[in-house]
Parts: C-alpha cells; sequence; structure tokens
C-alpha cells in the first residue's frame, strides 16, 4: 500500500519518518549542510562554527508528570544544539495557539520556558504569535529554534562512529514517553512516572572536557535508543552491538512497557545523551557524567564493531545475539 | 521486576538450553502457535539458545495477523459512513485490508477510535447516542469473553447504538487442522498461556491423544519458553504424547469458567476464514441470534471468503514446509508495507524477519 496521504506514522521517527525524510525532503532541499541529518545543522562562518536547530512541540497533554510543553520546548531545542557539542547562546519561540486557550494555561507555559531558558542560562531573542480558530490547532504548539556555538574545530557528529568506540548511555531509557503515555491514557501505578525531561548543555560541557574526542552525541528522544542507535549505525557505516542488562531503566517504567507490550527500547527520552567515545576515553566521560546530577546512573551499554554495517546488534539478557530494529511507526498497545 | 526479573535468569537459562542441547538426539520440529510467544522468542533471542536440531516453527501467529483481508474491508466500509465510530484495539490499526488500512482511513476522515477495553467501546456509544459505535471483535480465546461481556453489557443497558463485527478465532481447532495435516509433521506444540488460562490445558487433550502430538501449556517468559521446550523434547524422546502445563500459576485444567460461560452466551462456533490459509471449520464465533441487534454484519452483504492471493504461500509456510524465499510473491508483490499474508503481516512473521534482513540470519 503506498502512501498518498499523511499518516500519524510519519511523525513518529520511525520507519515512515525516514521515508518522509529521505523521499520528500532532501529530494527537494538536500544539500551537504542538511544530508547530514545531524540534530543539528553545523554551519561554518568565518573563524566561528556555529550549530543550527528547529524542533516543533505539540505533546498532549500539555502538563505531565516532570515536565510541561513549555520546558520541553525549550530543553529538546538546547539538547539538539548539545548533541552537536554546542553551547546554546539564542532561543526563538514561536507559539500557534487555538482560540480559545486559557490566559491562565498560556502564562504557566511561558512561565516554565523562561525558567528552563535561565536554568540554561539562554536568551529567547525573538519570536512569533499566531492564533487559529478552535478546532485547527490542539490548544497549542510551540516551535523554538537554537543557535549555539562549537568551541572546537572537532564536533561530535552521527557519521564518526569508528569500530571498538565504547558507546555509553547517559541514564534510564523511557521515562518521558511513558511518563506522556501513562498520563493520556490514565494508567496509574504505585508511583507515578516522572518525565526526564531535562537541558543537557551543561552535562555534554563537562563531557567534552574530559574527552573533547568524542565522537557522536545523540538524545534518543523519538524512536527511542533503537531508532538513535540505527541511525548511528546507518550514517556511520557500522555495527553497534548493545547489551540489555546493562541499559539502564527505572522499575516502574519497566513495569509499564511490560504491561503495554512495549519495548523500552522504542520509548522517547527528553533528557538522556547518547555517547560514542574512542575506547581510550572511555572511563574519562562515564566518570564526567556520574559527578554530573543528570547523569548519575550513565552506564556503557556496548561497543562499536565492523560488520554487519547499518545494523544494531542487541546482546539479550538470555545472553543470545538477536537484531534491535527501528519501530515501524506510533507505539500501539499490543492484545496479543 | 518482581515476578518477571526471576523468569529471565541468563545462567539458569544457558543450564536448560544445555539440557535441551543434550537430551534432543534427533531432530524435532515444535511449533509455538501463539504470536506472543513468537515476540518472546524474537526478543530474547532463544533460537540462538536452541541446538541445530531442534527447529521452532511459528505458527498462525497473533489474531490480528490472521484476519482476513475482505473483513477489515467491511469494518472500513462501515466506517464510511458519517454516522459511525469505529472502535478498535490499538495492533489492528496498521493491518492491511485489500487497499487500505485503519490508520489510512483515519487520517482520510473517518472516526476511528482505539481502546484499550471493548467496554471503553460502550462508554463511546453512551456518549454518542446519535451515532452508531461498531467494535471489530477480534482475538483468540483470551480476548473474546471481554467482547463478550461488552455485548452483554449493551444488552442490559438496552443500548441501541453498540454493534460488534465479530471476526473473532479458536485456536484448539487451528491446531487440530495443523495436527491432521501428514505433511507438516509437527512434533510438539508450545500451546499459548493467556489462551490456556480462559480455555484449560484440558482443551488440547484430543491432540495428544488422537494425534500423539505432545502438547504443553507455557508462559511468556524465556525461562517458561525454554522449560517448555525442554519438556516437549523429553516427551518426545521418551516417545509419551500428553498434555503438561509449564504457566500452572496461571492455567488450570479446565480454565476460566465464568469466562467461558460468558463467551458462549453471546457467541455460536461456526466455521471462519483465517488470512492466507483458508477457511477452518468450527474456528470461530459469531454472535448468538439472540443478540443479533448487536452484530454489525447486518449492515453488510453476507460475507464471502476471498479466494486468497493464489500468489501468496503463508499455508505452506505456516506449516514449515516452505520458506518464504520459496514464495513467489515473497519480495515482489508482497512486501511489509503491502502484505498478502499473515507471515509478512506481522512483525515477527518468518517472511516479514526474512525481507527486513534480507536472509541475514543471527
Amino acid at each position: 500500500m503506498k502512501d498518498d496521504i499523511i499518516l500519524l506514522a510519519h511523525g513518529a521517527g520511525g520507519k515512515k519518518s525516514a521515508d518522509l525524510i529521505g523521499g520528500l525532503f532532501l529530494k527537494h532541499f538536500g544539500n551537504p549542510t542538511l544530508n547530514v541529518l545531524g540534530d543539528s545543522a553545523i554551519i561554518r562562518n568565518g573563524a566561528h562554527t556555529l550549530a543550527f536547530t528547529t524542533d516543533s512541540f505539540v505533546v498532549d497533554p500539555l502538563f505531565f508528570p516532570g515536565g510541561d510543553i513549555g520546558k520541553l520546548a525549550i530543553c529538546g531545542t538546547v539538547n539538539d544544539l548539545a548533541a552537536a557539542g554546542a553551547q546554546p547562546i539564542a532561543l526563538s519561540a514561536a507559539f500557534i495557539l487555538e482560540e480559545g486557550l486559557e490566559f491562565e494555561v498560556l502564562e504557566r507555559i511561558v512561565d516554565s520556558m523562561s525558567r528552563t531558558a535561565s536554568e540554561v542560562g539562554v536568551s529567547i531573542v525573538t519570536g512569533d504569535t499566531k492564533v487559529v480558530p478552535r478546532g485547527s490547532a490542539d490548544r497549542m504548539f510551540i516551535n523554538t529554534s537554537g543557535i549555539g556555538l562549537l568551541p572546537a574545530q572537532e564536533y561530535p557528529s552521527p557519521e564518526r562512529a569508528c569500530v571498538g568506540d565504547i558507546v555509553i548511555l547517559s541514564g534510564t531509557i523511557g521515562d518521558h514517553g511513558m511518563a506522556v503515555m501513562t498520563c493520556r491514557e490514565g494508567i496509574r501505578f504505585s508511583s507515578e512516572i516522572m518525565s526526564d525531561c531535562a537541558p543537557l548543555n551543561d552535562l555534554v560541557a563537562k563531557m567534552l572536557e574530559a574527552s573533547p574526542s568524542i565522537h557522536c552525541l545523540r538524545d534518543p528522544t523519538r524512536g527511542g535508543l533503537a531508532a538513535t542507535l540505527n541511525e548511528i549505525a546507518s550514517q556511520s557505516g557500522v555495527c553497534i552491538e548493545i547489551e540489555e542488562e546493562k541499559i539502564p531503566a527505572n522499575e516502574d517504567v519497566r513495569v509499564a512497557c511490560e504491561l503495554l507490550g512495549i519495548d523500552p527500547l522504542h520509548v522517547a527520552n527528553e533528557g538522556k545523551m547518547l555517547v560514542i567515545v574512542p575506547a581510550q576515553d572511555a572511563e574519562a566521560v562515564l566518570s564526567a557524567l556520574r559527578e554530573h546530577p543528570l547523569g548519575e546512573r550513565a552506564a556503557i551499554i556496548g561497543r562499536v564493531h565492523s560488520e554487519p554495517t547499518g545494523r544494531v546488534h542487541l546482546k539479550t539478557s538470555m545472553g543470545s545475539l538477536r537484531i534491535l530494529d527501528i519501530p515501524a511507526g506510533d507505539l500501539l498497545p499490543r492484545i496479543c | 521486576m518482581r515476578y518477571i526479573d526471576e523468569f529471565r535468569d541468563g545462567a539458569l537459562a544457558l543450564e536448560i538450553a544445555e539440557r535441551i542441547r543434550k537430551e534432543a538426539t534427533r531432530p524435532l520440529r515444535l511449533m509455538e502457535v501463539c504470536g506472543t510467544h513468537t515476540m518472546a522468542i524474537a526478543r530474547h533471542g532463544i533460537k540462538g539458545l536452541l541446538p541445530e536440531n531442534l527447529r521452532l516453527i511459528s505458527g498462525p501467529g497473533c489474531p490480528v495477523c490472521v484476519t482476513p483481508q475482505g473483513q477489515i474491508d467491511q469494518f472500513i466500509e462501515l466506517g464510511k459512513s458519517a454516522d459511525t465510530i469505529l472502535t478498535t484495539f490499538g495492533d489492528m490499526i496498521r493491518v492491511p485490508g485489500t487497499h487500505s488500512n485503519l490508520e489510512a482511513e483515519r487520517a482520510r476522515g473517518a472516526d476511528v477510535r482505539v481502546v484499550y477495553s471493548p467496554l471503553d467501546a460502550i462508554t463511546i456509544a453512551e456518549e454518542n447516542p446519535g451515532k452508531r459505535v461498531i467494535f471489530f471483535g477480534i482475538g483468540f480465546e483470551t480476548t473474546t469473553p471481554a467482547i463478550a461481556l461488552a455485548i452483554l453489557e449493551a444488552w442490559k443497558k438496552g443500548l441501541p447504538n453498540f454493534f460488534v463485527l465479530s471476526a473473532h478465532k479458536l485456536i484448539p481447532p487451528a491446531m487440530t487442522a495443523l495436527a491432521s495435516d501428514p505433511e507438516v509433521g509437527i512434533e510438539g506444540f508450545i500451546c499459548p498461556g493467556h489462551v490456556s488460562s480462559i480455555i484449560g490445558s484440558e482443551a488440547y487433550q484430543p491432540i495428544a491423544r488422537e494425534y500423539g502430538i505432545p502438547c504443553v501449556v507455557t508462559g511468556f517468559e524465556p525461562l517458561d519458553i525454554l522449560q517448555a521446550i525442554h519438556m516437549l523434547v523429553k516427551q518426545a524422546m521418551e516417545g509419551r504424547a500428553e498434555v503438561e502445563v509449564q504457566y500452572s500459576r496461571a492455567v488450570s485444567q479446565y480454565g476460566n469458567l465464568a469466562a467461558t460461560k460468558c463467551v458462549y452466551t453471546a457467541f455460536d462456533v461456526v466455521d471462519t476464514e483465517w488470512r492466507g490459509i483458508g477457511v477452518i471449520p468450527v474456528s470461530g464465533l459469531a454472535l448468538r441470534p439472540e443478540f443479533a441487534a448487536y452484530d454489525a454484519s447486518k449492515f453488510l452483504p453476507e460475507y464471502v471468503p476471498s479466494p486468497g492471493n493464489k500468489a501468496c504461500e503463508c499455508g505452506l509456510i505456516l506449516k514449515g514446509l516452505k520458506s518464504p524465499s520459496d514464495c513467489k510473491a515473497f519480495g515482489r508483490v508482497c512486501t511489509p508495507e503491502n502484505p498478502l499474508g499473515p507471515c509478512m503481516v506481522s512483525n515477527e512473521g518468518a517472511c516479514a524477519a526474512e525481507f527486513r534482513y534480507s536472509g541475514g540470519r543471527l
């Protein structure tokens, strides 16, 4: 069945998203800067190297345990810059508001954005507001863009993973996606699942101090760790092997995933960084991460191999290997 | 996770795998009937722990995969009228009918809602008295009781706008069809855990007795499955054919009688079509005449099982008689985006897996 219309799956970060980007956007917009498909575009301008990124936020519900759409809009863009190894220097914020949105709700969200931006140490320097008739948007959407400065000549990039490199994850997986999903579906556990939504610029700065030669940094958002690892494996032309037992995950997230039949490796994160680093620097980066409040549960989860290229292998807790694929579309609970 | 991590002990798994390796002194063909077992086997890499001479064949799989295109087409057709809300379990959303699926129909404007329980569809019907709310009744014995309960609930409430399109399937008749096929040569069934918690282990006695095939009912954790395989190997090597229950923490001999009673209050057993396999006698459920008011099939012309695509060889692949690449449709007219049969519909199906990894086997 060939798609003649846009489906939700085209926006879910899995295979259909990749097909849309490759088959349509790159076909028309393709250029050397965009084609890298990093979290940020890298622009060289005289003596400076800049990172530039943009992201739109449409989360439902607007408020969820551990965050809200405003905090997410700042963290998302700051983290895309951080994944390029860049420190943010300026952000934009654009709002699409549905007629009838409560002023109080908007102010809470704007306040949350302002507090998160102060925490990061960056200002929102430009913006835009549009209001659309009731029913044309789901309460509010936010777009943020960001410019960041790259300190070094060499910067992390998804095509730089090398054979022998070590794969590090900065903390637990699945928290954001399961916080939103359980909140949306009204599924309750003994403890509430909190989103991990957090700005990672400082964490990345500390890592780069520990090792300026980090090869790849990616924040595993939509599509989860599985999609991010597959993108790196494919862009670097390597095989990445990770170990199931070494991947940190909170107990309540694991339970919620089991209950709904969802693989935590496919669930979105908003405050985690995947790091690929030369073996000799792995311990230094891991220590730097663990000393930071956002990296306390960091762990080495795998290693980069040569063959088969473009694949991700998962060593299961049973000791056998399986292929870790990218999720096909929106995460759906299974009945069977 | 308590009660789960204990069943994922890697060291113990290797120990059981070693016992299987030692005791399976001749080639054996075992079939897991249930899609969740297939999933668990893939997710935990269980095939990688088994000896070469032990072959696991994936059976008919999950209920969404065996729902025939024709019935998906019918459900889509019902949703084309503006006064209709379609309700379904989430995993049906992407399963293709002949020309479309529910995800695409939703994007085109049909009111398609994913529910976690058929009782949620009852609530939707109550909240939308001006609309007909149709639930797609899919599932094996595990999910059927909840749908039967929803029908009884609608009847109690006298709800005039709730309907079910029944595409339910029964597992034992499908197993009997496979067992009675001499070509298949199954030497052991890994029987489904959830289904058995409803129907009880006794339901497999005829298969063990009449066809001499060992049956073990098992759970979904890797140690459950490995232990069940070990029990099947033992039976086969000792020349026994019995029904054994590995999953005794959930399954009893006669199952959940209240649930079964509920199912047969609402439904009658009928012949039904399985995608890619054809009609299997007494393997489906239709609403009983007393509940005809809730039967969505009355809005449709009489269902005629589709002749099926002649190129599709899922029937033979499911039985382990052919491999995906032997099928002429494989990779040409049949792909994961445009699947003909259940082996390509299901992500874990033999064809989908082979297509994705182009034979690259771990």
